[in-house]
């Protein structure tokens, strides 16, 4: 018998989630009163649905491990954040899956993102990167960051990684803007249903033609012996086109609106590039462009207090756990020598991000570039409030970053 | 300090070699290989942050053995 009731998820008349950013690299200004009530706060989603807020580094350290909180995106609990992230959820493959099934996927994938790999690739990104950043220089300001330089790197890096033709950009990078702006269920279901059609084509061209990349030796050792049905291939596929260029996007795009705002950081970054590994890895905690992780509780359990039931939903949410004072000291302030270790920037857990080491490879190349070559009197074009974020359902980011000099 | 993994459990994540590259390193199927069982006595720092960096709770320090 327990001594006191544990909180619930019943009630209603909690805070709707998720919540719009009003600056585009904070966390949403609710989050500040929902880490009042503790490690675990409640919500209410788009469709009435309450769920469950992880605001504490360690409680989501602990949560993003256990194993009875699940990634299932066939469950019918599963929870669903918009309709357009409803549409997306449909097509899961390894990141809406749990053991073993995860596994499989995923270590088919692993032996070509490894740190020793990312490594080999930094030659060729340093030749992307400088190519762009001529570019960028040699435009008359002001210049959208977005367009010259944050979407084309890591575009053009899994274009050559997965064996994508990079001449397709224009394409996938549209359908893929459509998956993760504020949108309606029927355009993202349209553009996946696009995506896929693309990268099925693309593999029969792979059978036919042979080719070079992740994708031909998907198709020579899992698809042909059979391992890999061929709709499982697209979807793995399709994540780690869309993934692969929209999120680092995300974070060279408000990395760079960080520093400007923080003229004494991007100085000290100026004066000694040699800061830039620990200042990526501030980046990643402080700007948390994958603010969201859903999961759905499978068994019922009690923790910090609150008695989680099966079929609960629950969020993680990175921008929340990554301002955690308990974590973090001063959590507001962002500092490029903090260097933190153990920021959730990529995840945790059997899901953490599999392209993180090629992200770590190009927001370093990227950074020393851009504090290195642009010119002192670099100054956003606009004023901040006037550049328009992301929708609240997806990565985090904005629209365009126009700079000038 | 010995340093034991569960291979089956890894997730190819690499956050193990970024924070001792000198302990651990990936094997070609992105899985951890571990360079040295018994690290020396300075490498204990890093080896910690491997640990707390896994995101499979792959790694764990076993003390009694030296």
């Amino acid at each position: 018998m327990l001594d006191q009731e544990e909180t619930t998820l019943t009630g209603s008349g909690f805070p709707a989630f998720p919540m719009q950013r009003g600056c585009p690299f904070g966390p949403p200004d609710g989050y500040a009163r929902l880490r009042e009530e503790g490690p675990l706060a409640r919500v209410s989603l788009f469709d009435g649905r309450p769920a469950w807020l992880v605001t504490s580094h360690e409680l989501a350290r602990e949560l993003f491990t256990d194993e009875r909180l699940s990634s299932d995106w066939t469950d019918p609990a599963f929870p669903v954040t918009s309709p357009a992230r409803g549409a997306l959820q449909k097509h899961n493959v390894m990141v809406g899956m749990d053991r073993p099934e995860h596994s499989v996927y995923r270590r088919m994938v692993i032996p070509h993102f490894t740190v020793k790999r990312m490594n080999r690739m930094r030659p060729r990104l340093q030749e992307i990167v400088d190519q762009r950043m001529d570019a960028l220089l040699a435009a008359d300001p002001p210049v959208d960051v977005v367009e010259a330089i944050a979407v084309p790197v890591p575009s053009i890096a899994i274009c050559e990684l997965l064996g994508v033709p990079y001449q397709d950009h224009d394409f996938f990078e549209t359908e893929t803007r459509k998956l993760v702006i504020r949108t309606s269920g029927e355009i993202a279901a349209a553009a996946l249903a696009e995506l896929r059609r693309y990268l099925d084509e693309l593999i029969t061209r792979t059978q036919a033609e042979g080719g070079e990349g992740l994708i031909a030796e998907l198709v020579a050792r899992q698809l042909e012996p059979g391992l890999i049905d061929r709709e499982t291939l697209v979807k793995l596929c399709s994540i780690m086109l869309t993934a692969g260029h929209e999120t680092t996007a995300n974070v060279i795009t408000l990395g760079l609106l960080a520093l400007l705002e923080h003229p004494d950081q991007f100085a000290a970054l100026r004066a000694d590039p040699d800061l830039v590994p620990d200042a990526v890895e501030e980046i990643l905690r402080y700007v948390s462009v994958a603010d969201i992780m859903g999961r759905v509780a499978a068994a019922d359990f009690v923790v910090r207090g609150r008695r989680i039931r099966a079929g609960d939903a629950l969020f993680l949410t990175n921008s929340a756990i990554n301002r955690d004072p308990e974590a973090f000291p001063e959590p507001d302030r962002f500092d490029i020598r903090r260097g933190p270790r153990l920021h959730s920037g990529f995840g945790y857990g059997v899901h953490q991000c599999i392209g993180q080491n090629l992200a770590r490879a190009e927001l370093d190349i990227v950074f020393r570039a851009l504090v290195t070559r642009l010119p002192e009197t670099v100054r956003p074009a606009v004023p901040v409030s006037e550049i328009t974020p992301k929708g609240p359902a997806g990565p985090q980011g904005v629209l365009g970053l126009p700079i000038t000099w | 300090m010995r340093i034991i993994t569960e291979t089956e459990r890894c997730v190819g994540a690499g956050q193990c070699v970024l924070a001792a590259p000198g302990v651990f390193d990936q094997h070609d199927d992105g899985t951890v290989l571990v360079r040295t069982r018994l690290p020396p006595e300075d490498e204990r720092e890093r080896v910690v942050e491997a640990v707390q960096r896994c995101p499979s709770l792959t790694i764990t320090i076993d003390e009694e053995e030296d």
